[in-house]
C-alpha cells in the first residue's frame, strides 16, 4: 500500500508516494539518494542514521516514512547553509578532531544540533546524555565532546588542553 | 631542533569536510548500474555434515539471478593456513560457515531466497573448549589434519629459565584468560565485485591490505580458470578498521563468484547481526605465567605458556604470538625467557588481527603478574617497574634493538598526573601498567615496504599516490604533512590518493602501527627526490648551484641572495612547455631494515619500538562490584607527534577501546553460537561512559622515524586491562584474572575473599 505524504526536507517542500512499510532511512537512502544518512545497525542501537524531525533527534531506521507527513526533517545534507557555509558544529568537529572514520559523524552532528537548538549552552553531562544513543568506535568520544563544547562557546577556552612535553 | 611549519601542527583530517557534510562514500553508498545484491546463508550447526542442499524453490523466486553452493564453485583456499573455503562443501565447522549464496535484483528478494534454500545436515560431535580439543579423542575439526593442534611452532627459550627459577628469591605463578571481543566498525563489511568483458575484476572492498588482497583475488581468479587477468582493488571510504580488514574473507570471494556467474556487478554488504556473527574476533587466550626476581627486585626469569582457541579456521589470530612475544621478552629487562603458544581448532568462531595484535592479551598477563611479583617481593609496583624497565640503546634477548625508549619517563608522567601517592578513600585504588609495541614497521612478510609516487602539476600542486590505507586514523593527513613540509607547500596544495591499486604503489598493509613510520618514510623519500629535481631545474633558471637554493613557501629562493627567487608553479610550467619539455614526478619505495624473526624467533622485528605507561584511579562499589574510573592517564613515547590532534585521537580512541576490553566487552559464545550479536547486548562504551583521560606525550625523536616519529595506532588500547585490574586489586584486594572485569566477577571475588578472611 502506498500513501502520499507532504513534508519539508532540508528546507524544501516535497510531496511523494511512499510504501507504508518503508522506514524513513529507506526513503532517504534508497528512494531519494540522500546517502549522507548512514545505516549502522538498522535497529536503533547505534545512532548512525540520526536525523532531526521537528527539532528532535530521531533514528531514521525506526521511523516509518509515512509518519513524516507534515513534518520538518533535517538530514546531514541540509546542515550546512545553502551557499555551502558549514554549520559551526561541522566546522568544530573538523578542527577539533571529532571525525576519524566519519561513519558516525552525520548522526553525531545532528544529535549535537538537536541538543544545541534546545539548549545552547549544555553542560558536559548534558552533552554526554544527548550523545548516549550515538556509538563511535574511533574517537572514544573525547574530541567529539570537545567539538560540541567549542561550537557552543566559540570564545570559551574551556576546552581540554593536553600537556605536551618535549624532550631534547 | 629544526623548525617545521606543517609537521607538528594539529591539522584537521584531510577528508573531514567530506565526512562532516555526508559526501564521503562508504561501501554502502556505492551503487553501480545493473547491480545485483548478494546474501549469504550460514550454517545452522556448529559442526555437521552437509547432506543435501535443495535450491529448487529459491531458484524459482522472481528476481533471483544466481544461487551458489560449495559444489558449484572451484576450490578457492582462504586464510593464513589455507584451511577455509568461500562456500563449504562436505561439512560445516562453525555457525558462521557459509553454506550457500544468492544474487538477486533486490536485497529483500535475496533474503527471501535464502529462506527458501533447504539444507539437510547430519550433526557431528563438537568441541568448544580448546583444552578439551587438545585431547587425542576429541572430535576433529579438520579430519585431514588428524589433530586439532595447529602445526605452528610458537616456542622460544633464551637463557636458562629452569636454572634461574631455582635460584630466584621470589617467584609467582598464575593463570589468566581473555575472551572474544570484536572490532565493532561502525560501517559494516562489504564488497562490490564486477567483471569486464575480458574477465578482469574490479572489486570495491573495505580492506586494510589492498596489495595483498589483490594477490588473494588473483589467486581466486586462477582457481576459477581465469589466468593472467587483472584485479583492481578500489577502497571506498572505510568506516573503521582496527585490524578487522587485514585478511580477505569468504564474503569478498562470494561477491566475486556471484559477479562472475551473473555477469553483473554484485554488492554484498553485511547487516549488523552478520557483522557480529560472521566477522573475526580478537584472539582469546589462556595464559599461564610464572616469573621471578632476585632480592633487589630484578627480574631473573619469565615463563609463559598459552593456549589459543583458533576457532574453526585460521586467520591472523593464530599468528598473534609473534607479537605477544614482544612484551614478554622486551618490555622489561629479563635475561631468561621461555614462551610457548599452542593454537587449537575448535567449533567456535575464528579470530583475526585486532588493534594490538595479541599484545593486549599478553600485557594483561604480564602486567598483572608484575604487580603480583612486586607484592611478593615487598616492593612498590612503580618502583618494581622502574627497576626492570627497558632502556634506550639496548638489545633484548629476542634481538630487538631498542633505539629510543621513554618508558621510565612515561611511568613518571603517569604517577605524577595521577597523584599516585595521594591518600585514598575506602574502595579507591590506583593501578599502573606499561607497554611496548612495534613503532617502526614489523617485518612479518618478505617485504615490510611501501611505495609512494608524487606528481607535480603545472600549478605547483602535488598529487601523492601512496600504498598506505586510511580507515579513519589519519594516514592521508600525516602523509600530506610530510610531503608538504619537505616541499615547502601549504597542506592545501598536497592531495593524497590512497584508494586504488591501479594508480597506487604496493604496500604490505595498514597493520602494526606502521603507516606513519613506513609510509611516512616512503613519502619523505619521494619528496626528497622531487625536491632535488626542483632545485636542479631552478638552478638552471636562477643560474645558481642547487646547493645554495632552498624551497620556501611555494618558491625556490637563493639562500645567499633572497631576491633571487622563482615561484615553483612558474618553474614547473617553464619546464613543461619548453622544447623537450619535462614533468616532475618522483617515486620511492621504502622497505625498512628490520628483520623477520628467525627459527628461534630472534630478530629485530621493528626499526623502533613505542613505549608507554597507563595509570588509572578507580572506585569499586563493594555492594555491586561495579568499577568506576575516576581518572585515567595514558603516557606514550611517540618519537615525535607529526599531528598532535590526530595523535590524541588515536590515544583517546585506543584507551576507550581498552577500557571496554577491560570492563564490558565480550562476544558471548554458547556452544559456538553468538548470543549477543547487537549493540544492546554487546557492551561497547558510549559517550555516557567516557572518563577523564589525560594523554601526556613524550617526544624522544627517533633516529629512523620520519621527522623522528614512531607508530601510535595501537598502543592506546594495550595496557588498559591490567592497569584497571591492578587498580581494582589496590582498591579492594581482589585480583580478577579473567577478562572482562564484570561487576559479577568482582562481587564473586569479594564474597570469596570475605569467606576466607578469618573473623577478628
Amino acid at each position: 500500500m502506498s500513501k502520499e505524504i507532504t513534508f519539508q526536507l532540508n528546507h524544501n517542500d516535497l510531496t511523494l508516494a511512499v510504501q507504508e512499510h518503508w522506514t524513513l532511512l529507506h526513503l532517504l537512502r534508497e528512494e531519494l539518494g540522500l546517502l549522507g544518512t548512514k545505516e549502522g545497525c538498522g535497529s536503533g542501537e547505534c545512532g548512525a542514521c540520526t536525523v532531526i524531525i521537528d527539532g528532535m533527534a530521531i533514528n531514521a531506521c525506526l521511523y516509518l516514512a509515512a509518519e513524516a507527513d507534515g513534518k520538518e526533517i533535517l538530514t546531514i545534507e541540509g546542515l550546512a547553509a545553502p551557499d555551502g557555509t558549514l554549520n559551526p558544529l561541522q566546522q568544530s568537529f573538523i578542527t577539533n578532531g571529532g571525525i576519524q572514520c566519519g561513519f558516525c559523524s552525520p548522526g553525531m552532528l545532528l544529535a549535537a544540533k538537536a541538543l544545541l537548538d534546545e539548549n545552547p549552552n549544555p553542560s558536559e553531562d548534558e552533552i554526554k546524555h544527548a550523545l548516549a544513543g550515538n556509538i563511535c568506535r574511533c574517537t572514544g568520544y573525547v574530541q567529539i565532546i570537545d567539538s560540541i563544547k567549542a561550537a557552543c562557546a566559540p570564545k570559551n577556552e574551556d576546552v581540554k588542553v593536553v600537556a605536551w612535553q618535549t624532550k631534547p | 631542533m629544526p623548525e617545521y611549519t606543517v609537521v607538528g601542527q594539529p591539522i584537521p583530517k584531510r577528508d573531514a569536510v567530506e565526512k562532516a557534510t555526508g559526501r564521503a562514500q562508504y561501501i554502502q553508498d556505492i551503487n553501480l548500474p545493473g547491480m545485483l545484491y548478494g546474501k549469504i546463508l550460514y550454517s545452522k550447526y556448529p559442526h555437521a555434515r552437509i547432506v543435501h542442499i535443495d535450491t529448487t524453490r529459491a531458484q524459482k523466486l522472481q528476481g533471483v539471478r544466481a544461487i551458489l553452493t560449495g559444489k558449484d564453485i572451484p576450490e578457492i583456499k582462504l586464510g593464513v593456513y589455507q584451511d577455509n573455503r568461500p562456500l563449504k562443501t562436505d561439512k560445516v565447522r562453525s555457525y558462521r560457515d557459509e553454506v550457500a549464496a544468492v544474487a538477486a535484483t533486490d536485497p529483500d528478494i535475496a533474503r527471501e531466497a535464502l529462506s527458501l534454500i533447504e539444507v539437510s545436515y547430519e550433526a557431528l560431535p563438537c568441541v568448544f573448549d580448546p583444552e578439551a580439543a587438545m585431547h587425542a579423542e576429541a572430535p576433529l575439526v579438520h579430519v585431514k589434519h588428524r589433530t586439532n593442534i595447529l602445526k605452528m611452532p610458537w616456542k622460544l627459550h633464551f637463557g636458562d629459565v629452569d636454572a634461574a627459577q631455582a635460584t630466584a628469591a621470589h617467584v609467582i605463578k598464575e593463570r589468566f584468560s581473555t575472551t572474544w571481543v570484536t572490532h565493532c566498525c561502525l560501517s559494516t563489511s562489504g564488497a562490490i565485485a564486477e567483471f569486464d568483458h575480458a574477465n578482469n575484476l574490479t572489486i570495491y572492498t573495505n580492506t586494510q591490505i589492498p596489495s595483498l588482497a589483490q594477490k588473494d583475488f588473483l589467486n581466486a581468479l586462477t582457481a576459477m580458470g581465469l589466468k593472467n587477468r587483472r584485479v583492481r582493488v578500489i577502497k571506498p571510504v572505510i568506516g573503521g578498521g582496527f585490524g578487522s580488514k587485514l585478511d580477505t574473507y569468504a564474503y569478498e570471494h562470494i561477491a566475486i563468484l556471484l559477479a562472475f556467474k551473473t555477469r553483473k556487478p554484485v554488492k554484498l554488504v553485511f547487516d549488523r547481526e552478520e557483522e557480529f556473527i560472521a566477522t573475526s574476533t580478537r584472539q582469546p587466550a589462556l595464559i599461564d605465567i610464572s616469573q621471578g626476581c632476585d632480592r633487589d627486585g630484578k627480574l631473573v626469569f619469565r615463563d609463559v605458556a598459552m593456549i589459543l582457541d583458533n576457532g574453526a579456521y585460521t586467520s591472523w589470530g593464530a599468528t598473534t604470538p609473534s607479537v605477544m612475544m614482544m612484551p614478554i621478552t622486551t618490555l622489561y629487562q629479563v635475561p631468561n625467557v621461555r614462551y610457548e603458544a599452542t593454537c587449537v581448532y575448535t567449533n567456535n568462531t575464528y579470530s583475526q588481527a585486532m588493534r594490538g595484535y595479541g599484545n593486549p592479551q599478553a600485557t594483561f598477563a604480564i602486567e598483572s603478574a608484575m604487580d603480583l611479583l612486586a607484592e611478593t617481593a615487598g616492593i612498590d609496583p612503580v618502583t618494581f617497574r622502574h627497576i626492570n624497565a627497558n632502556k634506550p640503546n639496548q638489545v633484548s634477548p629476542q634481538g630487538f634493538r631498542i633505539t629510543t625508549c621513554g618508558l621510565k619517563e612515561c611511568i613518571d608522567a603517569v604517577t605524577e598526573q595521577l597523584a599516585w601517592g595521594r591518600p585514598k578513600a575506602t574502595g579507591e585504588g590506583v593501578g599502573i601498567a606499561s607497554l611496548i609495541h612495534v613503532g617502526g614497521g614489523a617485518r612479518v612478510y618478505k617485504s615490510d615496504g611501501c611505495g609512494t609516487i608524487i606528481k607535480l602539476d603545472d600549478y605547483g600542486g602535488a598529487n601523492v599516490f601512496t600504498g598506505a590505507s586510511d580507515m579513519g586514523q589519519g594516514a592521508d593527513t600525516v602523509i600530506a604533512q610530510i610531503v608538504a613540509e619537505e616541499l615547502a607547500l601549504p597542506i592545501e596544495d598536497v592531495r593524497v590518493i590512497h584508494t586504488d591499486t591501479d594508480v597506487c604503489p604496493w604496500d604490505v598493509g595498514a597493520h602494526a602501527s606502521r603507516t606513519t613510520f613506513v609510509a611516512g618514510n616512503s613519502a619523505l623519500g619521494a619528496a626528497r627526490k622531487l625536491k632535488q629535481q626542483i632545485l636542479e631545474l631552478a638552478s638552471n633558471h636562477l643560474e645558481a648551484p642547487p646547493e645554495i637554493l632552498a624551497l620556501q613557501n611555494r618558491q625556490v629562493i637563493c639562500r645567499e641572495d633572497p631576491g633571487q627567487r622563482i615561484p615553483i608553479d612558474k618553474l614547473l610550467r617553464k619546464a613543461h612547455f619548453s622544447v623537450g619539455g619535462t614533468m616532475l614526478t618522483a617515486e620511492h619505495f621504502y622497505d625498512p631494515a628490520n628483520e623477520n624473526l628467525d627459527r628461534e624467533f630472534k630478530g629485530n622485528l621493528s626499526m623502533t619500538y613505542t613505549f608507554g605507561a597507563h595509570g588509572v584511579r578507580v572506585r569499586v562499589d563493594q555492594e555491586t562490584g561495579k568499577v568506576e574510573i575516576l581518572n585515567y592517564v595514558a603516557a606514550h613515547d611517540v618519537g615525535r607527534a607529526i599531528n598532535p590532534l590526530l595523535l590524541k585521537g588515536q590515544v583517546y580512541g585506543g584507551v576507550m577501546m581498552g577500557i571496554g576490553y577491560a570492563l564490558t566487552e565480550q562476544v558471548v559464545l554458547d556452544k559456538g553460537q553468538t548470543m549477543n550479536p547487537n549493540f544492546r547486548d554487546y557492551k561497547i562504551l558510549t559517550a555516557k561512559d567516557t572518563v577523564p583521560i589525560q594523554a601526556p606525550v613524550l617526544e624522544t625523536h627517533d633516529p629512523y622515524g620520519p621527522f623522528g616519529a614512531k607508530g601510535i595506532g595501537e598502543p592506546g588500547c594495550v595496557p588498559s586491562a591490567p592497569a584497571i585490574a591492578n587498580a581494582v586489586y589496590d582498591a579492594v584486594g581482589v585480583r580478577i584474572k579473567d577478562l572482562p572485569l564484570t561487576p559479577e566477577k568482582v562481587l564473586a571475588a569479594l564474597k570469596l575473599k570475605k569467606k576466607h578472611t578469618p573473623p577478628h
